[in-house]
C-alpha cells in the first residue's frame, strides 16, 4: 500500500494552519452561543458543527429558522451559502485526485475556506510535490484547525458567553483571509482575477443567497484564465 | 413534526448537501485529466472567490452595523500589503492585527 504520510510536511502544515485557531475559536464559540440561546440542545448544537463545519452556512441555518422560514428553504439558503465549496473542490482535483475514494471523501469532509487556501497555495508555490506530501500538508493544516472548531462550539454552548466585542475579533475573519490573498497574487492574471472577483462581489452583494459570491467566483475564474492566456500569446510573440 | 425532529432535518439536509458539495469533483473526477482550458480556470479559484468573500466584510462591517469603519479599512490595507510585499501569511496576521488595536485606540 501506497504511503500517504510525510512526517516534516505534516508538521509544516500544522504550523501553518495553527494561525487559524484564532479564527476558528471566536467563530466557533459564538455559534455554540448563539444556537443554544436559540434553544438548540447540546447535542444539536454540536451536530451542526460536527456535520456541517461551515461557520457562514451554520449562522444562516440559525438566522432563517428563527424567523420561522421553511425547512426547505433554511436548508437551500444555507447550502447556496456553501456552493464555493463546489468550486474549492473542483479546485483541489488536479492535486488530490489521484488519491484512493475513501481518502478523497475525507479531504471533502475538512474541506473548509482554510485549509483549502493554504493548501492550493503551497502546492502553487512548491509544484515539486508528490501526493504523499500534498496530502501530509493538508492533513497538517487541518489538525490543528477541526477540532478547535468542535472544541470552541462546544465552549461556547456550555459557557453561553462569547469573546467581549471589545476584542474586534469579529475582524479576525477577515484579516486572516486578506493574509492569505496577499501572497497570492503572484502574476497579472491573479491580481485581475482579484479585482473582478471584489468588484462583482460589491456588485453583486444584492443578490439573495449568497449568489453574489458565486458570480464573483465564476467572474474571476474567467479574468484570470484570460488575462493569463493573453500574457502567454504575447510572451510567445 | 416537532420542532426537535425539524432541527435534526436540517442538520442532516445540511450535512449531506455540504458534503455533496466539498466532493463533487474530487470525488467525480478523481484521477482522470482534466482540459487544459478548465485547469487554468482552476488555478485562479482561490483568487477569485476569498477577495470575493472578503470585500463586503472589510467595507461594510457588521460590528458597526454595516459603516465602513477607518481602522478596519487601514488594517484590511496594512494585512493585504504586508502579505503581498513578505509573501508571508503569519506577518500579514499579526501586523494586521496590530494596525487594527492601534486604529481602534487611536482613530
Amino acid at each position: 500500500m501506497a504511503s500517504y504520510w510525510d512526517r516534516s510536511i505534516f508538521w509544516r502544515g500544522f504550523r501553518d494552519g495553527l494561525p487559524f485557531v484564532l479564527v476558528v475559536g471566536p467563530f466557533g464559540m459564538l455559534f455554540g452561543v448563539v444556537a443554544t440561546e436559540a434553544g438548540l440542545p447540546l447535542v444539536q448544537v454540536m451536530s451542526f458543527s460536527i456535520v456541517v463545519i461551515a461557520g457562514a452556512a451554520q449562522f444562516t441555518a440559525l438566522q432563517l429558522m428563527a424567523d420561522n422560514a421553511p425547512t426547505i428553504v433554511v436548508i437551500a439558503s444555507a447550502l447556496a451559502v456553501n456552493l464555493r465549496m463546489a468550486m474549492y473542490s473542483a479546485s483541489m482535483t488536479p492535486h488530490l485526485g489521484p488519491l484512493p475514494v475513501w481518502r478523497r471523501a475525507l479531504v471533502a469532509y475538512s474541506l473548509v475556506d482554510q485549509s483549502y487556501a493554504l493548501s492550493v497555495m503551497e502546492y502553487e508555490k512548491r509544484p515539486e510535490m508528490t501526493l504523499a506530501q500534498k496530502t501530509s500538508y493538508f492533513a497538517g493544516v487541518i489538525a490543528p484547525v477541526l477540532p478547535n472548531w468542535y472544541l470552541a462550539t462546544l465552549v461556547g454552548a456550555l459557557v453561553g458567553q462569547s469573546i467581549p466585542d471589545s476584542f474586534a475579533l469579529d475582524f479576525a475573519v477577515p484579516i486572516t483571509f486578506l493574509a492569505m490573498i496577499g501572497p497570492m497574487l503572484r502574476t497579472k492574471a491573479h491580481v485581475a482575477a482579484a479585482v473582478v472577483s471584489v468588484i462583482c462581489a460589491l456588485l453583486f452583494a444584492f443578490l439573495p443567497w449568497n449568489l453574489g459570491l458565486i458570480a464573483a467566483g465564476i467572474a474571476g475564474m474567467m479574468t484570470g484564465a484570460f488575462v493569463e492566456l493573453r500574457t502567454e500569446n504575447k510572451d510567445m510573440a | 413534526m416537532s420542532e426537535s425532529t425539524t432541527v435534526w432535518v436540517i442538520i442532516v439536509a445540511m450535512g449531506m448537501g455540504s458534503f455533496g458539495l466539498r466532493f463533487l469533483f474530487l470525488g467525480v473526477i478523481g484521477d482522470r485529466e482534466l482540459p487544459e482550458w478548465v485547469l487554468r480556470h482552476l488555478r485562479y479559484t482561490a483568487v477569485a472567490v476569498l477577495p470575493g468573500l472578503v470585500a463586503p466584510l472589510v467595507l461594510w462591517p457588521a460590528a458597526t452595523e454595516g459603516q465602513p469603519d477607518p481602522a478596519r479599512l487601514a488594517a484590511a490595507a496594512v494585512t493585504l500589503g504586508v502579505g503581498y510585499a513578505t509573501k508571508n501569511v503569519l506577518a500579514a496576521i499579526f501586523s494586521g492585527a496590530a494596525a487594527l488595536f492601534l486604529g481602534l485606540y487611536f482613530l
